[in-house]
This record gives C-alpha cells, sequence and structure tokens, in this order.
C-alpha cells in the first residue's frame, strides 16, 4: 500500500536533489535548467499526491497551470541561454562570473 | 457550483483594459517602422494612464472588498493604492528610458510590450485571491523581467546578469510553490481566505506543523522576490548587468508587486501564523539591513552601491511586517512606495547623464557634477539625502513610521540596529554628493540633457515631490492606513 506520506518523501527527495543540483554544479547551466524541472515536478508530484488523498481536485487544476508555466519557462530560460553562449562563448557556470563586487 | 457572474467583468475591468490594449499595441507595433516608435511608446503611455483610471474609477468604497470569480480575484483599497502606484512606476521607466533606449537602439517594441506585460502581472498579483492567481501573476510578472533584462542582447553582461536572475528566480518561485503545496496539504483549499480561515484556528493540530513548513518556503520566495539578505545575491548582478532603463524598473514596480505578494500571503493567508512570521520577517530585516549598509561602503559602481542600498531598504520596509497590524502594512506600503519614487529619480538621472558609449554608472563618473549641470546635480543631491533619510525630505518620514512601528511591537533592538545602520548607510550616500560638489570634473564641458521635454519635467516634478511630500506626507500615510481598514 503506497500513502501520501511515500508521496511526499518521493517529492522531499526531488526537491532536495534539484536544490543540490543547483548549488553543486559546477559544470554547466544546461544541469541547471534540467534541477529546476525537477524541482517543478516534485511541487507537481506533491499536488496530485494531496489532491488525491483529500479527495479535492483543485490540486490537480493547479498541476495543470504549473506544467503550462513551466514549459514556458523552460523557453525563456533556454533563449537566455543562447543569448548567452552567443555573448561568451561558454556555458561553464564557473567562468560566468564578470559580474563581481 | 461556482458559476460565471457577468458582474465580474466589472471588478477586473482594469486588468482586462490592459491586457486588450497590450495585445493591439502588439498588432500595431509589427506594422510600424523603426522611425515610427514614437507611436508605440504613446500607445503604451495611454493604455498605462487609462488603465490607472479604470483603477481609480471603479474602486470599492474604503474598507470594502469587491471578489470575483468565485474569490480567484479581490479589489480591495490595498489593491488600488498599490496598482496606481505600480502603472505609475511603469509610466516613468517609459518616459525617462526613451533617449537612453534610442541611444542604444534598443527602442524596440518588445521593450513596451513586455514591460505591459509585467504590469499586468504585477496587477493579477496584486489582486490575488487564491495560490493559482497568485503563481500566474508572480510567473508573468517574473519571465517578464528575464527577458527585459536580457533586452541588450549584444551585452555579455546583460546576458550574464539575464542567466543568474532566471536561475535563481525559477528557484526561488519554485520554493515558493512547494511552500504553497504544504499549504494545499494542511488546508485543502487554494483559497487565500479559507486558508487563512484555518490557519486561524490550528493550534497545536498537525495541521499546524505542515503550515509552518510551508510557511519557511513561502518566506523563501517572498524574501527573493524582496531581494532580503540572505535571499539579495541575484540583485546587485541584475542591477548592474541589466541597461539602467531595467534597473529603474527592478528597482521600482518590481519592489511594489513584492509588497503585494508579501501581503496577500502572509496577512491574507497565514495571519494566523502572524507571531511565527513576524520573527523570521525580523531576523531578514536585520541582515538585510547589515548586509546592505556595510557592503554598499565598497562599492565603487553607482549602480551597484544602489543595489546594495535597495537591500537596506527592503530591510526597513520589513519593519513595518514585525508588527503583523493593519497599521504596520501602511507604514511598510508607505515605506516601499516612497522608496520606489527616490530609486526613480536616482536611475533617472544615471539616463540623463548617460550618451552612447557612456554608462554614466561610476561614482567617479559624477565628479563636479555641480559645474557641470547644477540642476540635475542638485536634484540627485536630493535623491540621496532622501534614500539615506534627511529631514525634512520624504525618506526621513518613511524611516520614521516604520520604526515607530517596530518600537511599539516591541522589536525595541531591531529598531535600534536599524537607526545604526541608517547612519552607516550616510556614508555611502554622501559619498555622491560629495564627489558631485566638491570634486573637480574629469571634463568641464557643461552637460546638456536630452532635449525630450517629457523627461525634463516629469524627473525635475519627481525630484521636487521628494521634497514636497517631505513636508506634505500625511495624506498619503492617510491613505494608506484608510487602504488597510476593515470595514465596520
Amino acid at each position: 500500500m503506497i500513502t501520501l506520506a511515500h508521496y511526499l518523501t518521493f517529492s522531499a527527495v526531488l526537491l532536495c536533489i534539484a536544490v543540490a543540483g543547483i548549488f553543486i554544479n559546477r559544470k554547466n547551466v544546461i544541469v541547471l535548467l534540467m534541477a529546476l524541472e525537477l524541482l517543478l515536478l516534485a511541487v507537481n508530484t506533491n499536488f496530485i499526491a494531496f489532491s488525491r488523498f483529500l479527495g479535492n481536485p483543485d490540486g490537480q487544476v493547479f498541476v495543470f497551470f504549473i506544467l503550462a508555466v513551466a514549459a514556458a519557462e523552460a523557453a525563456i530560460g533556454l533563449a537566455i541561454l543562447l543569448v548567452l553562449f552567443r555573448n561568451r562563448a561558454t556555458i561553464n557556470v564557473g567562468e560566468i562570473d564578470s559580474l563581481k563586487g | 457550483m461556482p458559476t460565471f457572474n457577468p458582474a465580474d467583468l466589472r471588478v477586473i475591468a482594469p486588468e482586462l483594459f490592459l491586457v486588450c490594449s497590450t495585445f493591439a499595441i502588439l498588432l500595431i507595433d509589427l506594422f510600424l517602422k523603426p522611425t515610427q516608435r514614437h507611436v508605440t511608446h504613446w500607445l503604451a503611455l495611454l493604455a498605462l494612464v487609462v488603465a490607472g483610471a479604470l483603477v481609480w474609477s471603479g474602486a470599492p468604497p474604503m474598507g470594502e472588498v469587491a471578489a470575483a470569480f468565485d474569490g480567484m480575484f479581490l479589489r480591495d483599497g490595498m489593491a488600488t493604492l498599490l496598482k496606481l502606484f505600480v502603472l505609475l512606476t511603469i509610466a516613468l521607466v517609459f518616459v525617462y528610458s526613451r533617449p537612453y533606449q534610442r541611444d542604444r537602439g534598443l527602442n524596440i517594441g518588445e521593450f513596451y510590450l513586455l514591460l505591459l506585460f509585467a504590469a499586468l502581472g504585477m496587477m493579477l498579483l496584486i489582486s490575488a485571491g487564491n495560490l493559482v492567481t497568485v503563481f500566474l501573476g508572480l510567473e508573468l510578472m517574473a519571465l517578464s523581467s528575464f527577458a527585459l533584462v536580457a533586452l541588450n542582447r549584444d551585452s555579455p553582461l546583460s546576458s550574464e546578469a539575464a542567466i543568474k536572475f532566471f536561475v535563481l528566480g525559477a528557484l526561488a518561485s519554485g520554493l515558493l510553490l512547494y511552500g504553497m503545496s504544504m499549504l494545499y496539504g494542511a488546508t485543502g483549499t487554494l483559497d487565500l481566505a479559507q486558508i487563512r480561515a484555518v490557519s486561524d484556528f490550528t493550534a497545536g493540530s498537525p495541521h499546524r506543523t505542515l503550515l509552518a513548513f510551508g510557511l519557511v518556503f513561502l518566506i523563501v520566495g517572498i524574501a527573493f522576490e524582496f531581494g532580503a539578505a540572505p535571499f539579495h545575491m541575484w540583485l546587485p548582478d541584475v542591477y548592474h548587468g541589466a541597461p539602467t532603463s531595467i534597473t529603474l524598473f527592478i528597482s521600482s514596480a518590481s519592489k511594489l508587486a513584492a509588497f503585494g505578494l508579501a501581503y496577500r500571503l502572509l496577512e491574507g493567508a497565514l495571519g494566523g501564523l502572524g507571531a511565527d512570521w513576524t520573527f523570521m520577517l525580523a531576523l531578514l530585516a536585520t541582515l538585510s539591513l547589515a548586509v546592505g549598509n556595510v557592503i554598499a561602503i565598497a562599492q565603487s559602481n553607482l549602480k551597484r552601491m544602489l543595489a546594495y542600498s535597495t537591500i537596506s531598504h527592503i530591510g526597513f520596509a520589513l519593519l513595518g511586517f514585525v508588527n503583523g497590524t493593519q497599521q504596520g502594512f501602511a507604514a511598510a506600503l508607505f515605506y516601499m512606495i516612497c522608496y520606489a519614487l527616490m530609486s526613480t529619480v536616482a536611475f533617472g538621472i544615471m539616463m540623463v547623464l548617460a550618451r552612447v558609449g557612456f554608462e554614466a554608472e561610476e561614482i567617479d563618473d559624477f565628479k563636479g557634477l555641480n559645474q557641470r549641470n547644477p540642476w540635475y546635480a542638485g536634484l540627485m543631491a536630493i535623491a540621496m539625502f532622501s534614500l539615506a533619510g534627511v529631514p525634512p525630505l520624504w525618506g526621513f518620514f518613511a524611516k520614521l513610521m516604520v520604526l515607530k512601528v517596530a518600537i511599539d511591537a516591541g522589536y525595541l533592538w531591531l529598531a535600534i540596529v536599524a537607526i545604526i545602520f541608517a547612519i552607516v548607510g550616510l556614508f555611502y550616500y554622501l559619498r555622491v554628493v560629495k564627489v558631485m560638489y566638491f570634486d573637480a570634473p574629469a571634463d568641464d564641458t557643461p552637460l546638456v540633457a536630452p532635449a525630450d521635454y517629457p523627461l525634463r519635467w516629469v524627473l525635475s516634478l519627481n525630484g521636487l515631490a521628494l521634497l514636497v511630500m517631505g513636508m506634505a506626507w500625511s495624506p498619503l500615510m492617510e491613505w494608506c492606513t484608510r487602504a488597510f481598514a476593515v470595514a465596520g
């Protein structure tokens, strides 16, 4: 029997992987975008699990909105990434450091 | 079962008008030649003015709330006041940045359209009555802002700022959403008023733990939108890398919208957990005041300095929240409005001084400004004194209000910390004034402002408003107080 706690633990693990992926990652920006998608998936899992176990459909409706916005966000993220690569010829996180102070 | 009520359309008339006119401008702009871009400029301004008029004329009586679409969309006194100032600051962005954008070949339709979409997102966020509307409004604003920061697409600094803003912004909205899912799990509803009703009566129940857990994530998201330390990392880089016109937008309108986000989520949904979040905000305020004021001293770039100064001002505005009362929110709102209009002056003058190939963003670029153009030096000095909180300017009274709130709430230590850091902050604001008045200019040719009369007049009025509001601040403060008053 899979209970609500299993889903919540699963989504918490996804969240941790996503946040770790953003902070530990020293390689490239595409991995950051992947980690961001994972973060939103963790949220979606939470909403669907709560919605199922509370018997309330609102959470599932919210998930549709999150999916739509996540697609828009990925589009903007990749566009910015493209501009960055054209200007700097690198997507290495460690080399994107000209703004500091 | 919720049904569609045509009267709801009247409640969201300003937003409906803004979205329709933005699409119309989008179409019209396609048929314009680059030399006719002024048509887009004036149409965008007209759209903002008419939307403002609709906000004003359809406002519900003070203390009452007009709800539409089953509570998804709320229109109350706070929404009216905040929306008017958001529209005003975006109109100021249009007016101030026209010559700047034109000089850099950035006077393109996207600039106007993305700002109009961001305005729409902010208005939706400010009026949100449901977690879905909060999220959609926030994302509409955030996605437009990411694209705006990258507007100058040939600039390496601009694209670097945009990617940093994007990654951290998406992370913050993800964490905010995670908090929202906890709220939903604890209460079984997405409606802010119903969450509030549950959160008022959860002392000692397991729901409370879940709500408090969600609250922590919400605070992270809100602190990021404000740029409060320790979630301020994006702010200096974005201010520095973005074109000055966009920096102006992010430091004024976005901060006003962040206030709307914080009020709707913290007071609107989680008022029952006030004792928990007031303390968290007090910690954020202390850190922001310390980080902002101390690091700003070390900056030689004026945009970065103003970014750290923003962080410290956010610390001050958060002092208004520690009370968790209507009076406190009124003081915080008053502070945010004051800050937004001070930063428009500072960045407006930076744009007036900028030329093709010269950004006027180093503090040294302001050397001897008084000999070159005394009027703009005077306006900049007013802005700096007001930001520092020197009486009798507006900034002083805004600081006074929030300090009073913090002391009334029993946070005397916080008020003392704030005053000490305000004195530290005086140093870097006065350095700009010293550079303008007492240093020899690197180049003593008289500086002529762009021959753009709306810009000259509006910027001067905006600067003088800081002086006038220092003497006549009480009507606005009273309006802020009434905006949060509950009927009865």
